[in-house]
Formats: structure tokens, C-alpha cells, sequence
């Protein structure tokens, strides 16, 4: 057991830290939010150019040959600074899911445009109404047309899809569950794209496909087999999602903590007074315990252990943790941190769209309730 | 990172396992709440100490075992899983014997570490009195210099294992006119003293937990003094960090948790949603506790004291342990209510136990609130108040 990051990690570490703080200031994440595409070409090459969209894929398509506790580690730091962008589109839930499924052909062909930074990718999964990420529920259909296949339906909360080149479609191809993953061209007329206005400003868009043709060739993984593939997107994007709040709410913590020791009353330190100080302390232990459970989680993806339980502890935790966090935060700041100008309310934002992300506390702790036996 | 077990630990786990299966087995005695705190026998001690398993990462030339922090962490959690009585070596062994270790001089190391190891000395600890409780430099008790000796008066309360406990380490007064924090020390006095008594006390479930101790004038010799005249304040605090470091304050009553789990099972009453929910929050609020006390051990490992670490461990530990005995009495619904000696009681009256018991929990080896402080000040680097 060891619970510090390795040299290289550390290193990573401040590369990005340094990187982001350098070029991922809160004015740029507010023009990013204003933007139409949410986030900026010059700042993707140049991060593609540090090797980050690489990463965690494998050398042999020109990665970087690291694993998913160092993305952890590099998402953490995008979490710390609200980067906008398709980042965890794209190596997230497109190119490691690429990786877990793809056929070698679709690996050579699509990683290593991912890994230089060239395309954009991203899942479409969710769909309206309010279900929780059972086969069931998938109602988008791709029916089978001469060999080859007809996209129709919505999906919906897909994250940067209007800025895509492919999306990872997950549809139904036989009734009971019968789910097929299609990588399509995100350029396709046949698809429609309207983005939502949301509480983090991320561009979550709603993706209407009209009878969209898709060839056999373009499935990833197995025909009618690829919920399980589904399923385990959805776990490395729900520990992806608690990396990112793990930046966000240790940043906060920190944001507060100066706070309380620099804002006077009375002619003392907000933070000499007892009940500010058990506050802080409230919060401290909720980001220690988030980043262990978060942390363990993506140890166990890493190491490619079986981990339902443990993901499933991480993101309920976190999701219920960090609310705790801002209610404190937001109350130790005061007036000022409720304002628009204050840097806190981009991380209450983002917080929120990332607690309700790929799962929340009241979806895992059932999955926790079934691990246990209950 | 890395948050898995070597083999060997692996192993040392079953082993631990193994033996205390047998335990049960062979009807020694039955998995209790409580049990590292209240289950006094002095056999199971000795066969736990047949193992080699007390003072387990003290060096071998005291009788340790050199072993690491995480493997006396997997011993714990084993022994508190299983509810075992180990109460007689548990304050020698988590924090006395490493007291001496640190702070005695080598003539107390070889009189005691190895007794203790072989689990034929017990202790219990003389900090806390009547008027002092968080806020222990203000101890009264006195002790007063009398050529090879010191002459000790006073009260101490809150001691647990008194009753049977054959040794006090004791923080008594050396220098009144000192400034209160530097004229402490830390005495080990021989329980059967002249002038040594003892009042038992009960706690809210009728189980004798505590004694109060008193000394008039019981006269100590010298060598019993641990470390530096007049630097005990210093030493409390370091020993206290250990005092909170473990497992004993997430599984302490174990026993109901794992219990009320089953009896949800076998009463269907975990396909209840509202149930279901607060079951496996428990679940998560227990691994996630845990996290929080292997980072402690690890501190350990490096050779660090824990101090903030195994506050905020034991601040959050104690919680849960409220929330199962809670959650317990919320499912059991009226049969909550009846006591262990109780017709119709389920779970051997554990959860009526625990649910008075746990409100102690966030109260000893120290308060919540003084644990906050300790996290807002020594974490977090907010201004003392």
C-alpha cells in the first residue's frame, strides 16, 4: 500500500498545473463558456503537443504509454482549473474506449488521431426521460438495412458533440437489450446537433439521428454484445468525473482556507473563530476521503481489477462530499462568493454538472446496495 | 499509488482470520462490541502473545517483531472484525509499550516491552480527571520529589481496563510554578501501589467502563519516570496521536454492522429503497473511513507521528460508528428498544448497546471538537483561537 504519487507523477503533476495556471485563466474559461465551440484550436495543439491526449494509450500508436492513475493525476489538474474543452470527450470516453474495444484495424486508424490532437471524439449514450444507465433504456435504434444499418433517434447530454468528427453511438440492434457500440462520422447530414445551455456552461448537446446509414465496419466491439463495453465507459467515465471533482474540491479548500485567514471581523481572522475553523476542518476531511476512495478506484481500473464496488464508492461519495464542500465554502465566503465575479462560482458549477454526470450518489449507492448482497 | 496488500500481508490476514475462527469454534467466546475496550481475557492475550502478535512492530530486542504498521493495521481490523476480547493488551500494546519505546529510558524498555509482548502486562492510561478533560495541562494531580522517589496524589477518572489493568502510565504535576504545559511528566505506576484505589464507574449501558482512580500518596520510584521530567505534556500529545491512529475507532462495534446487514437479508427487509439506501451508505461510509486509517498507518511507516492524520481519522470514524448504531435501531424498529437480556431481542441486544454506547465514541482520547482544532490549526494552518 502507498497513497503518494510516484516521481513521475509529481512531475506530470506540475507540468500541467504550471501549463493550466499559465494558459486556463478563469477569464478564459468564462470566454470559453460564452463561445459557440467551448473551447480553443491553438490551446488543444498545444496540449496534444505535451502528449496529454496520448497519455494513457499505448506507445505502439504513439502514445505516451502511461496508465490511467497518471490520467487521474493530469485530470485532477484540469479539474483544479476548470478547463473547458473536449479533453474528456475525447480521450476519456472516446480513445480509451477505442482501446478497450476496437478492433486493431479501428485502433491503428482512429488512435493515433486522437493521440496527435487531430480529431475530436465523444459518446453518445444518455437519452430523454430519466433512466439510469441500463441496457433497457436505450432507445435509439440502428436497424438492420440490407447488412448494414439505419441510425434513428435522440440522445441527449452528449457532451461537445457539436464540435465532434466521431461519435461513439450506442444503440439498439435487437429488442431486450441488444446493444451495439457504432463508431459514425459526426459530420454526417444525417445528424442534427443542438446545444443545451447548462449550469456548468460545458457544451451538452442533444443528437438527433434521422435514419443516419452506417456500415457494419463502422461497429466497435461486438454486434448486440455491447453493453458490458457500455457499461465499463461508464465506470472510467464516473472515476474520470471524480478525478476532475477531486481538483476542483481540493482548489476550493484551499480558495476557502486563505480566505478564512486573510477576511477580518471583529479585528481578528474569520478563521481564528472556532466554528469557521471546524467548518474548514469539515472540508478537509471530505477532499482527503474523496481523493482516497477516487483514487483507490482508479488504482483498481489501472491495475485492471474488477472494481464495481469501489467506483461505485468513489462517485457516491464524492457526489455527496462535495455538496457538503460548497454549502461550506460558500458560507465561510460570504456575500462575495456568491457573485459572478468571484472565482468560486465556476467551481460550484462545475461541481454540480460533474455530480450528476455518469451517475450520482442515490444510482451508485444501489450499485453498492447490490455488490453488497442487499 | 498503490492500494493493495503484498502477499504476505495477504497471507498474515488469513492467518489472523484462521485463528480467530477457531476462537469462536471452539465456543472461547462470542464476537462483542466493544469487545478491544471491554473484553478482559487475560487468556486470550496469551494466546494472541503465543503468536507473537503483540508489540508486533517493536524491534526484536524488546520482543517485537519489527514488522510494519500496515501489518499490525491488518492484524487490528482482523481481531476488531471478529469482535474479539483483547482489551487486556490493547492500550500496553497501541500505546504505552511505543510510549516507552520513544520516550523511556532502556532500564523501563526491558522491564516492560517484553512482558507486554508476552502479554502479562496490562495497562491503563491516567490522563484525564474531574476538572480535566480537554484541556489536560490543567491536570492537579501532584507529584512531589522525596529523595529515589516521587510521592503521587491526585485523582485520575475515565480510566478504561482499571479493574483489571496492572499498570497506570500516569501524567501527574512535577512543577506547579512552571507555565502549565511544561511542568508535566509521565509516570508508569505499579497498580497494586500502597495508597493506589479504585471506584468503578458504569457508563449509559450499565457496563462498567470506566474507573475512577485515585492516589494518596503512593510512592514511586524514579526509574518509573517515562522520558524527560516535566516534558509529559509533550509526550501526552505524542501518545495520543497513537491513542486515535486505528481501526478500533471505525470497527469498534463491527459486530452490529456486519449484523444489522444480515438481518436486513434475512428478513427481506433489504429490498426495502429506503433500507437498501442507508445499508449500502453505510457501506460507503465505512470504506471510505478506511482509506482514512491506512493513510494513518502509512504515516506511521514513514516514521512520522501521526497527528492531524489520525485526528481527522478518528473525528470521522467515530461518526460512523454513531451512524450504524443509528441505522441499526432505525431498522429494528420497536425491537430496537430491548436490552440483551431481553425476551424477543434480536442481535444479542447489540444495537441497544451501541446506540447508548456510540454516544461516547466522539468523546474519548479526544473530543471531536478538539480534533477540529487540531485539523484547522496543524492541517490547515488557520489561527489559533
Amino acid at each position: 500500500m502507498k497513497l503518494t504519487l510516484t516521481e513521475e507523477q509529481e512531475m506530470l503533476r506540475k507540468t500541467a498545473r504550471d501549463f493550466l495556471g499559465d494558459k486556463c485563466s478563469k477569464k478564459f474559461v468564462k470566454e470559453m463558456e460564452e463561445s459557440e465551440t467551448g473551447y480553443s484550436r491553438e490551446l488543444w495543439r498545444e496540449m496534444a503537443g505535451l502528449g496529454w491526449m496520448g497519455l494513457a494509450l499505448p506507445g505502439e500508436y504513439g502514445g505516451g504509454d502511461m496508465n490511467f492513475l497518471d490520467l487521474a493525476v493530469l485530470l485532477e489538474e484540469m479539474g483544479r482549473a476548470c478547463l473547458p474543452g473536449p479533453f474528456f470527450s475525447t480521450v476519456v470516453l472516446g480513445g480509451l474506449s477505442i482501446l478497450d474495444i476496437g478492433s486493431e484495424e479501428q485502433k491503428r486508424e482512429y488512435l493515433p488521431q486522437v493521440i496527435h490532437g487531430e480529431k475530436i471524439v465523444t459518446l453518445a449514450l444518455t437519452e430523454p426521460g430519466y433512466h439510469n444507465y441500463d441496457a433497457s433504456s436505450i432507445s435509439v435504434e440502428a436497424a438492420r438495412d440490407d447488412g448494414n444499418y439505419m441510425i434513428s433517434g435522440t440522445k441527449l447530454f452528449v457532451p461537445d458533440a457539436h464540435i465532434a468528427d466521431y461519435l461513439l453511438c450506442v444503440a439498439k440492434t435487437k429488442p431486450k437489450s441488444g446493444i451495439t457500440i457504432f463508431l459514425v462520422d459526426a459530420k454526417n447530414l444525417g445528424i442534427k446537433y443542438a446545444v443545451l445551455k447548462t449550469i456548468a456552461g460545458d457544451k451538452l448537446c442533444e443528437v438527433v439521428f434521422d435514419q443516419m446509414p452506417v456500415t457494419k465496419a463502422d461497429i466497435l466491439g461486438r454486434v448486440d454484445q455491447g453493453w458490458g463495453a457500455a457499461q465499463r465507459m461508464v465506470q472510467r467515465a464516473a472515476v474520470g468525473k471524480c478525478c476532475e471533482m477531486v481538483g476542483n474540491i481540493q482548489r476550493v479548500l484551499e480558495m476557502t482556507v486563505d480566505y478564512a485567514k486573510e477576511r477580518k471581523q471583529f479585528d481578528r481572522p474569520i478563521g481564528s473563530f472556532q466554528v469557521i475553523q471546524h467548518y474548514c476542518a469539515d472540508m478537509a476531511t471530505d477532499v482527503d476521503s474523496a481523493r482516497f476512495s477516487t483514487y483507490q478506484a482508479a488504482w483498481m481500473l489501472s491495475e485492471g481489477l474488477p472494481c464495481a464496488k469501489e467506483v461505485a464508492i468513489a462517485k457516491a461519495w464524492i457526489s455527496e462530499a462535495s455538496q457538503r464542500i460548497f454549502a461550506l465554502a460558500h458560507q465561510i465566503h460570504g456575500a462575495i462568493g456568491v457573485t459572478i465575479e468571484h472565482d468560486l462560482q465556476y467551481y460550484t458549477r462545475r461541481a454540480k454538472a460533474a455530480e450528476v454526470a455518469f451517475g450520482d450518489a442515490d444510482f451508485y449507492r444501489d450499485v453498492v446496495a447490490k455488490e453488497m448482497g442487499l | 499509488m498503490d492500494f493493495g496488500f503484498t502477499e504476505e500481508q495477504n497471507r498474515f490476514r488469513q492467518e489472523v482470520r484462521d485463528f480467530l475462527e477457531e476462537e469462536i469454534k471452539n465456543g472461547y467466546w462470542v464476537p462483542t462490541c466493544d469487545a478491544w475496550v471491554q473484553g478482559f481475557s487475560p487468556e486470550f492475550t496469551k494466546r494472541v502473545a503465543d503468536r507473537g502478535w503483540i508489540g508486533l512492530t517493536w524491534p526484536k530486542e524488546y520482543g517485537g517483531q519489527g514488522r510494519s504498521h500496515i501489518d499490525r493495521l491488518v492484524l487490528t481490523e482482523e481481531m476488531l472484525r471478529y469482535g474479539a476480547p483483547a482489551a487486556c493488551h490493547w492500550f500496553g500494546d497501541r500505546q504505552v509499550g511505543g510510549a516507552i519505546l520513544s520516550f523511556g529510558s532502556e532500564e523501563l524498555k526491558k522491564e516492560f516491552l517484553p512482558r507486554i509482548v508476552r502479554g502479562e502486562a496490562y495497562f491503563g492510561l491516567g490522563m484525564s480527571e474531574p476538572g480535566t478533560g480537554s484541556d489536560l495541562a490543567s491536570l492537579q494531580t501532584r507529584a512531589v520529589e522525596d529523595g529515589d522517589y516521587y510521592v503521587v496524589t491526585g485523582q485520575k477518572t475515565w480510566t478504561s481496563c482499571a479493574s483489571f489493568a496492572q499498570y497506570f502510565d500516569v501524567y501527574v504535576r512535577t512543577d506547579p510554578e512552571a507555565p502549565r504545559h511544561r511542568g508535566i511528566s509521565e509516570f508508569i505506576v505499579d497498580a497494586q501501589s500502597p495508597g493506589v484505589s479504585r471506584i468503578p464507574m458504569s457508563d449509559i449501558t450499565g457496563t462498567e467502563a470506566w474507573n475512577d482512580v485515585f492516589f494518596d500518596n503512593v510512592r514511586v520510584h524514579k526509574r518509573y519516570l517515562v522520558g524527560e521530567k516535566n516534558r509529559g505534556f509533550y509526550q501526552v500529545l505524542h501518545q495520543l496521536d497513537y491513542e486515535r491512529s486505528g481501526m478500533e475507532r471505525l470497527m469498534g462495534n463491527y459486530p452490529l454492522f456486519e449484523a444489522i446487514i444480515q438481518f436486513a437479508k434475512d428478513n427481506k427487509l433489504s429490498r426495502e429503497p429506503v433500507v437498501r439506501s442507508k445499508l449500502a451508505q453505510l457501506q460507503i461510509e465505512f470504506e471510505v473511513g478506511r482509506l482514512l486509517i491506512y493513510r494513518v498507518a502509512l504515516v506511521m511507516e514513514e516514521g512520522r507521528a501521526p497527528n492531524w492524520e489520525s485526528a481527522m481519522s478518528k473525528a470521522y470514524s467515530t461518526e460512523f460508528e454513531k451512524h450504524v448504531a443509528s441505522v441499526a435501531m432505525e431498522v429494528l424498529g420497536s425491537y430496537g428498544q430491548l436490552a440483551p437480556a431481553s425476551k424477543s431481542v434480536p442481535l444479542r441486544g447489540m444495537a441497544l448497546h451501541s446506540y447508548l454506547g456510540s454516544k461516547g465514541y466522539s468523546l474519548q482520547a479526544g473530543t471531536t471538537e478538539i480534533l477540529k482544532n487540531i485539523l484547522a490549526v496543524r492541517r490547515l494552518g488557520l489561527p489559533s483561537s
